[in-house]
């Protein structure tokens, strides 16, 4: 599997072979609180780098969740859409969102590692 | 304009609360425990909420106050007992809602809880009402604290000895070190508590007191998520100047002996009301599965055809579920109701329930 990429918008990436699982941050879910409600893509629908590609709902707003890469969402994680708690507890591991058989994997190379995007979660909240 | 602070700023920083600007004051939406935890805390034991934002309007004056503010409130004041407490409104000549108010009789004349953000406009036309005749105070050396929650009595008198005795909806003066506070048995969360009225430079000790004998401060988050479920209304979103009590589903608020005889500001619009019926009414709202309809969800008949608006919607702890209230037309009100509420462009089922979604559990009085 690939090292860990992430976003600006605080979703996680990991690729295996020409699949990519997805998720949102602990860091995202920290800044979300409770989160209550998860909504996501259709398995077989095509989503673009950048565009929405689901929902959460804390107990206090709703925020969309985007893709970092282009692709077909190939599976789901209907444990999250059943149990939204399970994203706070573990965001960055069981509770990934979905998976995308990639487009165009250039579009990983100007996602940030893991020290990269610490520092930018940090200088974000402050 | 700079952002007020309660007295205890410093006590929430310290137990790291997240703060949010409401109605000019920073106040702590969460702790680091979140919502839910907040919630389901004060729902099993005791929480603490510092409501000190709110307005406490202190009027003085002898039995022509009574006669005054009869003239104003749609309520029976002159048969209600020193210390008792009565949920009303500050309404317009259209009967639209300024405020949504707790008056308590007291030695002398009056207290009135005041919502934070209606309290300096709820003053001005209160005062111009009663022509400055009488006394009134709206007193910012006092803080507001609640403590809701089935623990609240027990930890509550160990710190005020004697507020076991009141019953729901009274108050009185209560000794406490070598001052007085006010303490009546109400809240806003569908628990039995207690709101304490204490001078500010008290209000810090007084709480960690609570915080020392198992209480825990809670955020307004939750106290929008226990209200909710309460079913109880928040103004600015169940309650404005363009709503009615009637259209609120609020008539039982109405002293029966007032509305046969009227004479109180927009009491000849809710008569009318009572007789004719209203076009809208605030319902109770259970979307089907887990989804969220937040504040101006539209609402639609199964036709789809537009039926109203959600006024509050988010997700009930408790219930374990989605929750809503909101304004529609009165023909599609009934319990059981199919409806269809329009989230992120996609229809989604729901239907109207009755209210409260969490049943309360006050303590009822002998009178």
């Amino acid at each position: 599997m690939s090292e860990v990429k992430f976003s600006k918008e605080h979703e996680w990436i990991t690729v295996e072979g020409d699949v990519a699982t997805i998720g949102i941050t602990k860091h995202a879910t920290e800044m979300l609180g409770d989160i209550v409600f998860a909504e996501l893509p259709e398995k077989g629908s095509n989503v673009e780098k950048d565009g929405t590609a689901g929902v959460v709902e804390s107990t206090k707003a709703a925020s969309d969740v985007y893709t970092p890469v282009s692709g077909e969402v190939v599976d789901t994680n209907q444990t999250i859409v059943d149990d939204p708690a399970k994203i706070n507890e573990d965001p960055e591991g069981s509770a990934w969102f979905f998976k995308l058989k990639l487009k165009d994997s250039s579009e990983m190379d100007s996602l940030m590692n893991k020290e990269e995007y610490d520092k930018f979660a940090k200088e974000s909240t402050s | 304009m700079e952002i007020k602070k309660t007295s205890l700023n410093k006590l929430h920083q310290d137990n790291k609360a997240k703060f949010v600007e409401f109605a000019g004051y920073e106040m702590p939406i969460q702790y680091s425990k979140g919502i839910v935890e907040e919630h389901k805390f004060t729902r099993s034991n005791a929480g603490i909420f510092d409501v000190s934002h709110m307005g406490q309007l202190f009027i003085y004056g002898d039995d022509n106050l009574t006669n005054d503010l009869e003239k104003i409130f749609p309520l029976d004041l002159k048969n209600l007992k020193q210390n008792c407490s009565k949920y009303s409104f500050l309404m317009n000549d259209n009967a639209g809602i300024y405020d949504d108010l707790i008056i308590t009789k007291i030695e002398k004349g009056y207290l009135i809880i005041l919502n934070a953000a209606c309290k300096d406009n709820d003053f001005k036309i209160l005062s111009n009402l009663l022509k400055d005749k009488y006394e009134m105070v709206l007193d910012d050396q006092r803080s507001l604290i609640a403590i809701q929650g089935p623990k609240s009595v027990e930890i509550l008198n160990k710190i005020i000895d004697g507020v076991e005795k009141l019953s729901f909806m009274t108050g009185n003066w209560f000794d406490y070190k070598d001052t007085k506070v006010f303490a009546t048995r109400s809240g806003y969360t569908g628990e039995d508590g207690f709101e304490v009225s204490i001078n500010n430079e008290l209000v810090e000790e007084f709480t960690q007191f609570l915080i020392e004998n198992g209480a825990q401060l809670i955020g307004l988050g939750a106290r929008d998520t226990l209200r909710l479920e309460a079913g109880l209304c928040l103004y600015g979103h169940e309650l404005d100047t363009e709503k009615t009590p009637i259209e609120a589903n609020l008539k039982w608020a109405i002293s029966k002996e007032r509305i046969s005889n009227g004479g109180f500001i927009g009491s000849e619009k809710i008569m009318k009301e009572l007789q004719e019926g209203t076009s809208k009414i605030r319902v109770g709202i259970k979307p089907e599965g887990r989804l969220i309809a937040r504040e101006k969800t539209k609402i639609f008949n199964e036709a789809e055809k537009p039926i109203g608006e959600v006024t509050s919607g988010t997700f009930g702890p408790s219930v374990n579920g989605p929750i809503a209230m909101g304004y529609i037309d009165k023909e599609f009100s009934k319990i059981d109701t199919k409806i269809l509420l329009e989230v992120r462009g996609k229809k989604h089922s729901a239907s109207i329930c009755g209210l409260p979604f969490y049943k309360k559990s006050y303590v009822k009085g002998v009178n």
